[in-house]
């Protein structure tokens, strides 16, 4: 039999670096690829043959495992999608698949999708029982809102769905008494985990960390839910550094009136986040509408800045926030306003051998409104076709300082300055606003693509500014459908 | 009855394809594409693939024992795209590697080089030029030339539909392995074995008996794995034969979508004359259906659009045309429907529009000319057991039609950017396979010595729960526990010269041969019984586990009466046949009795529009449906909801789009979007219309995999009603799906 050269090749370099996890109730190591995908390591070398591969792409669900992180003590269960999820971000984690959770007999999650027909052709189940089981394992309690939101990235063809809202209305009913300080506690000793879950926390602790910067090479990879898309053939080759693993990239501060979010922090995190909600609590609803549980438990704000996608949803809002990037090359740190770093289509200031280490923003004042919108051909779990953000503070009765970003209506995302600077000053009323959508058409560039047409978003982004007015403004405007 | 795979598939331990444990020496194969929508073929190079380590072949068209040919009707498909290539992704060639990272990466290093011919994907164009699948066929009943005259309106309009991708979650994929003594094993993701088999044989110049395929289960199909799954399958036997070695070809999901074909794109011109009594007078449909590159089973889809062109309206003078245009995209096939819902799209569309012109709700036309029981359908089958008046009677009374009505009248009036529509969805379909000769089936049951059983039959499990319904089959003829029946593989060596499962009608056929085989099996038990017992075999009876005598139990267990039976050398083995009495179909006169019967139902679609961003919520599907007899009520409402999803989606948010070289934009999960979770209607309620069922219906329970698809047209009239009561200025067109795009452009345009 002929052997792949580059493949044994590939394996020496990894010797030195082993990828240590627990995967369900065993400890195991492996000199894999760091940038190869969870999903092939489970299915092709451990023959766990219950997480299935239906997209690659994290937009179907079918290979959903649940990711366990040692936090505060204890081990926090989110669910992600095997498919994106590059093997050096697993490292001193607990993976669990379907087989992992199986107990011998039914869980009342499995038993409610049995009893409820809630699976027909079956393939789809084993993901939709890991996002289910997800929703058991939060930290705050599991209400049917709850489990319905963590299926919102498992796509099923057979049901229509109906029948695992049934299901889920069951498991909302048995999950009533869980305890949220001590979810994996109370979720074994009720049958809902096997009993092994109780030994994760003090066993994750002997895998030893890879966090030192310095010893380690290769891409620098964030959660990685673009790249393993976008590139996945060459980074199921590639070395990556993990940022995940550098804790200095971790989590959100807030120092003198500024937000900085480190660029591991995921969009998850945002939203559980206390000092987003503190701060910014009209962003948790927004959150929701990018992508899915699964791809918010592993995409990265940096990531969704760093990909330079035109549409990129968190992009928009932060650009209205007036955000800057901290980026560090191998000498030293810059600062980049946002609205800057985006040079071209795809293109931006990044040099190879930089990355970013934050981003930041000024708090917004109490007085001031901040809005979100897009639109998608799917609501949930989906690209915009165009989105906006926008951040306005009043001057008594007239705007003062405004900012309003788009995306979808130019290769860049776009701040609106002219017609920001149009809005400053004046009162909210129709005319004023019906002015100002005039004013933008000047501003944007849209073009005709899979997301719809260009005449279509010019008209899409009219429609989301006239929002932006209606929701943050109630009863102000007298807008008619005629009038627009 | 709970389907008997559901604790397998929340545990994961059930098997697909994908998860068959390999063998050491497979191989994998990767299918190369071709670049280009229509040209020929001036050079395939694979020199750089094959210095690729790991590399073992590469095939193309010359590399074919047998025949070149993968028609599953009509033989104008290939393998292998030969001299030109007639669609993009069109597959050319196979490379065959030791592990599939390799395969997938030499794919990309075969160099295919197309000189360019002129394409078309609009199949009016294919028309205009003269490119058709097969010769047009018109159905007509009446004199519709007189009957304009008699018509106090009429309305004329064009109506599109679009094409729908099946998004099966478990794409096509086929593993082949050679036995060792000239023979060779398929397993393989298809809905029809038998297919594979022929289609195997013939391409490998090989006879029948030579390849044995064998089905576990299917993660989703939805026809997209009738004719589509023949070609991946046949690539990997080929091969294995070739190789004498395991090969294993599992597509992508990007190459899946990319080279199989998808529902028929259809686009229409109507007219329809009404009386001034709301009486459909005259309907004349010409349909352009978007056939793709080759025949696939364009000409039996185009033959269900004809059936069902009229949906559940007795309309005395008709005449439909359909043309199956041949054009340069990916062979279209088979999708739940098979042509009927882009046929009833059209007969829906031209009552709205004339609902439009008169100023009234669609559904007093709809209602004015329903089926009545008696009344002929336009090929000439007499409709009995007709459900659909008591169907809509029930919409109106259970579901309180007139306060829906009242309720969005009320809320739009209220609303500024907010409106509700709604519209009613009537069903008629046909159950058989409009080709007569296919309404076979076959079915073995071997009752082994303990009393345990085990059944094959030709019908595939791919979600719909024919396996439990057979089992319940089984179980009922014998009466006994169900934990006692297996059903086994579908596989050719045990089951031979098997229909698809398709056209709704696997568990009828299937389940009517394994009631044959089982009767006889029966009587059989119950003669030797008779003989232990000393009294007559119409004396016997079982229940429930004992062998009753004149209605008394006796000490007599079906375990014990199966030893005995054993003992006594009676065989435990037999085979039943099963063919649909009574049909027939003339395609001269196009006029005779193709189904065995009708299913029926209707719904209530409501939706709310958001008329500032464009924006839409299914908010309620209420519906009354015609099981008959349903053997199995959670597994039939379970195809009720599923259908109905799928069918909001074709009308909605499901758009398939291609370019002007023919290149597919929506081949991935993130461009093409199916319903989620968070697009299922906000209530749907199924209720079961009290009806006997008819004879020909396994136990009296009627097909239900594809009728309830066709509730989803309802959504897009419900809103396009929505689009009309924000903008009265609109002049509404009929052009499916909706997409959010297209409804806001709607909402403003002039």
């Amino acid at each position: 039999m002929m052997v792949n050269q580059s493949y044994i090749k590939s394996r020496l370099i990894y010797l030195c670096y082993m990828i240590t996890f627990i995967l369900n109730n065993e400890m195991v190591c492996t000199a894999n690829p760091a940038g190869s995908s969870l999903l092939d390591f489970i299915r092709f070398d451990m023959e766990l043959k219950g997480t299935k591969s239906g997209c690659r792409e994290g937009d179907c669900g079918a290979c959903t495992v649940l990711m366990g992180t040692p936090e505060n003590g204890g081990v926090t269960y989110r669910s992600i999608v095997s498919c994106l999820t590059p093997l050096a971000n697993v490292h001193g984690k607990h993976i669990v698949t379907i087989e992992g959770i199986n107990t011998g007999f039914l869980t009342p999650v499995q038993k409610a999708l049995v009893d409820n027909s809630a699976t027909q052709c079956g393939f789809c189940t084993p993901g939709i029982v890991m996002s289910l089981s997800a929703a058991e394992l939060s930290m705050t309690q599991t209400t049917f809102e709850s489990l319905i939101a963590s299926l919102s990235g498992n796509i099923c063809r057979c049901t229509g769905y109906k029948s695992i809202e049934r299901a889920a209305e069951e498991i909302a009913l048995v999950i009533k008494e869980k305890d949220a300080d001590d979810p994996v506690g109370w979720l074994v000793a009720n049958g809902h985990l096997p009993g092994y879950f109780l030994s994760i926390a003090g066993r994750l602790e002997e895998i030893e960390k890879n966090e030192d910067e310095d010893k380690s090479f290769g891409l620098k990879t964030a959660g990685g839910t673009d790249l393993m898309v976008q590139k996945a053939d060459e980074m199921s080759e590639s070395v990556i550094l993990p940022l995940q693993a550098l804790r200095e990239l971790n989590g959100i501060t807030i120092m003198e009136g500024r937000c900085i979010i480190g660029a591991s922090v995921t969009m998850s995190e945002i939203s559980h986040s206390p000092e987003i909600r503190k701060y910014l609590p009209e962003l948790n609803g927004f959150m929701k509408l990018i992508g899915s549980e699964q791809v918010r438990n592993m995409a990265t704000v940096a990531g969704n800045i760093a990909n330079a996608s035109p549409i990129g949803d968190m992009t928009v809002m932060l650009l209205a926030l007036g955000a800057e990037l901290t980026i560090k090359g191998e000498e030293r740190e810059r600062i980049v306003p946002l609205k800057e770093f985006f040079i071209a289509y795809k293109k931006t200031d990044l040099a190879d051998n930089e990355h970013i280490r934050n981003i930041s923003f000024d708090i917004m004042p109490e007085s001031a409104l901040f809005n979100f919108e897009k639109v998608s051909r799917r609501t949930h779990l989906d690209i915009a076709s165009v989105n906006s953000a926008m951040l306005v503070r009043m001057d008594g009765q007239r705007i003062g300082e405004c900012h309003i970003a788009a995306g979808g209506v130019s290769p860049v995302p776009l701040c609106l300055d002219r017609t920001c600077e149009f809005l400053r000053g004046k009162e909210v009323t129709s005319e004023t606003i019906l002015q100002t959508v005039a004013i933008m058409k000047e501003e944007i560039s849209p073009i005709s693509d899979v997301r719809g047409s260009a005449e279509y978003k010019t008209l899409l982004l009219r429609q989301l500014i006239i929002a932006h007015f209606l929701k943050l403004f109630p009863g102000r405007l007298n807008l008619s459908p005629e009038m627009i | 009855m709970i389907n008997k795979d559901a604790t397998g598939h929340v545990s994961g331990r059930s098997v697909y394809l994908d998860d068959i444990p390999v063998l050491k020496n497979t191989l994998f194969g990767s299918v190369i594409g071709s670049p280009s929508a229509h040209g020929r073929i001036t050079h395939i190079d694979t020199s750089k693939a094959m210095e690729l380590p790991g590399v073992v072949r590469v095939f193309t068209s010359k590399d074919i024992p047998g025949k070149n040919d993968i028609g599953g009707i009509i033989p104008d498909e290939t393998l292998f795209a030969h001299d030109e290539v007639h669609y993009r992704s069109q597959p050319v060639a196979l490379v065959v590697a030791t592990d599939e990272m390799t395969a997938r990466k030499a794919s990309g290093l075969v160099s295919v080089k197309v000189s360019e011919m002129g394409i078309v994907t609009d199949p009016r164009v294919a028309k205009e030029k003269g490119h058709l699948l097969i010769p047009s066929r018109t159905f007509r009943m009446g004199d519709i030339q007189n009957a304009w005259k008699e018509c106090d309106h009429i309305f004329e309009g064009r109506v599109d539909s679009g094409a729908q991708e099946h998004l099966y979650l478990e794409t096509q994929g086929a593993y082949a392995i050679p036995d060792g003594e000239g023979g060779m094993k398929i397993h393989t993701s298809t809905q029809g074995p038998t297919l594979v088999q022929k289609i195997a044989a013939r391409v490998l110049g090989v006879p029948m008996n030579i390849v044995e395929v064998d089905v576990t289960r299917l993660g989703g199909a939805f026809g997209g794995k009738e004719d589509q799954a023949t070609g991946v399958a046949v690539m990997a036997a080929l091969a294995s034969y070739l190789l004498n070695s395991p090969v294993k070809i599992v597509l992508q999901r990007g190459d899946d979508i990319r080279m199989t074909g998808k529902r028929h794109p259809y686009s229409a011109d109507f007219r329809i004359g009404l009386t001034a009594d709301l009486k459909i007078k005259a309907y004349q449909a010409i349909l352009y259906q978007n056939g793709g590159a080759a025949a696939d089973l364009s000409p039996a889809i185009m033959e269900r659009t004809l059936f069902h062109s009229t949906n559940a309206y007795y309309i005395p003078n008709t005449e439909v045309t359909v043309h199956s245009c041949r054009t340069n995209l990916p062979p279209n096939t088979a999708f739940r429907g098979f042509g009927a819902p882009q046929g009833m799209f059209v007969v829906e569309s031209a009552i709205a529009r004339a609902a439009m012109g008169l100023n009234i709700p669609a559904y007093d036309i709809q209602k004015t000319n329903l089926l009545k029981e008696g009344d002929e359908f336009h090929y000439g089958q007499i409709a009995e057991g007709v459900n659909i008046g008591k169907c809509y009677e029930s919409l109106e009374k259970d579901f309180r039609l007139e306060e829906i009505v009242q309720e969005i009248f009320d809320f739009n009036s209220r609303k500024t950017f907010f409106r509700k529509g709604m519209a009613l969805m009537p069903v008629c379909f046909g159950v058989s396979f409009t080709n007569t000769s296919m309404n076979q089936a076959r079915a073995l049951v071997h009752i082994y010595q303990d009393g345990s059983i085990g059944i094959s039959t030709g019908a595939v499990e791919m979600g719909q729960g024919v396996n439990t319904k057979l089992s319940q089959v089984a179980a009922r003829i014998f009466s006994i526990d169900i934990g006692r029946i297996k059903i086994g593989t579908t596989n050719t060596a045990r089951v031979a010269n098997t229909s698809p499962t398709a056209a709704s009608s696997g568990a009828d056929l299937n389940g009517n041969a394994l009631l044959i085989a089982s009767g006889k099996l029966l009587d059989r038990l119950k003669k030797i019984a008779a003989e232990k017992l000393g009294c007559s075999p119409g004396d016997i009876e079982l229940k429930d586990e004992i062998v009753h005598k004149s209605g008394i139990p006796t000490d007599l267990t079906w375990e014990e009466l199966v030893k005995f039976a054993f003992m006594s050398r009676i065989s435990l083995t037999e085979n039943g046949h099963y063919a649909t009495p009574m049909i027939w179909f003339d395609k001269r006169l196009e006029k005779g009795n193709p189904f065995a019967y009708h299913v029926y139902g209707a719904a209530i679609v409501t939706v709310t529009l958001d008329c500032l961003r464009g924006t839409y919520t299914v908010d309620k599907v209420l519906i009354m449906h015609d099981f008959g007899n349903s053997i199995n009520p959670a597994i039939d409402l379970g195809q009720v909801e599923g259908g109905v999803m799928q069918g909001i989606g074709w009308m909605t948010m499901e758009e398939v789009l291609f370019n002007k070289e023919g290149m597919m934009l929506t081949d991935s999960l993130s461009t093409y979007k199916v319903p989620d979770i968070y697009s299922a209607p906000g209530v749907l309620i199924c209720k079961a219309l009290e009806t006997n069922g008819p004879e020909q219906a396994i136990f009296k329970s009627k097909a239900v995999g594809e009728p309830p698809f066709m509730y989803g047209i309802g959504a897009f009239f419900a809103l396009q009603n929505a689009v009309r009561a924000f903008n009265p200025k609109w002049n509404p067109d009929f052009d499916a799906p909706l997409t959010p795009e297209k409804i806001l452009m709607r909402l403003y345009g002039r």
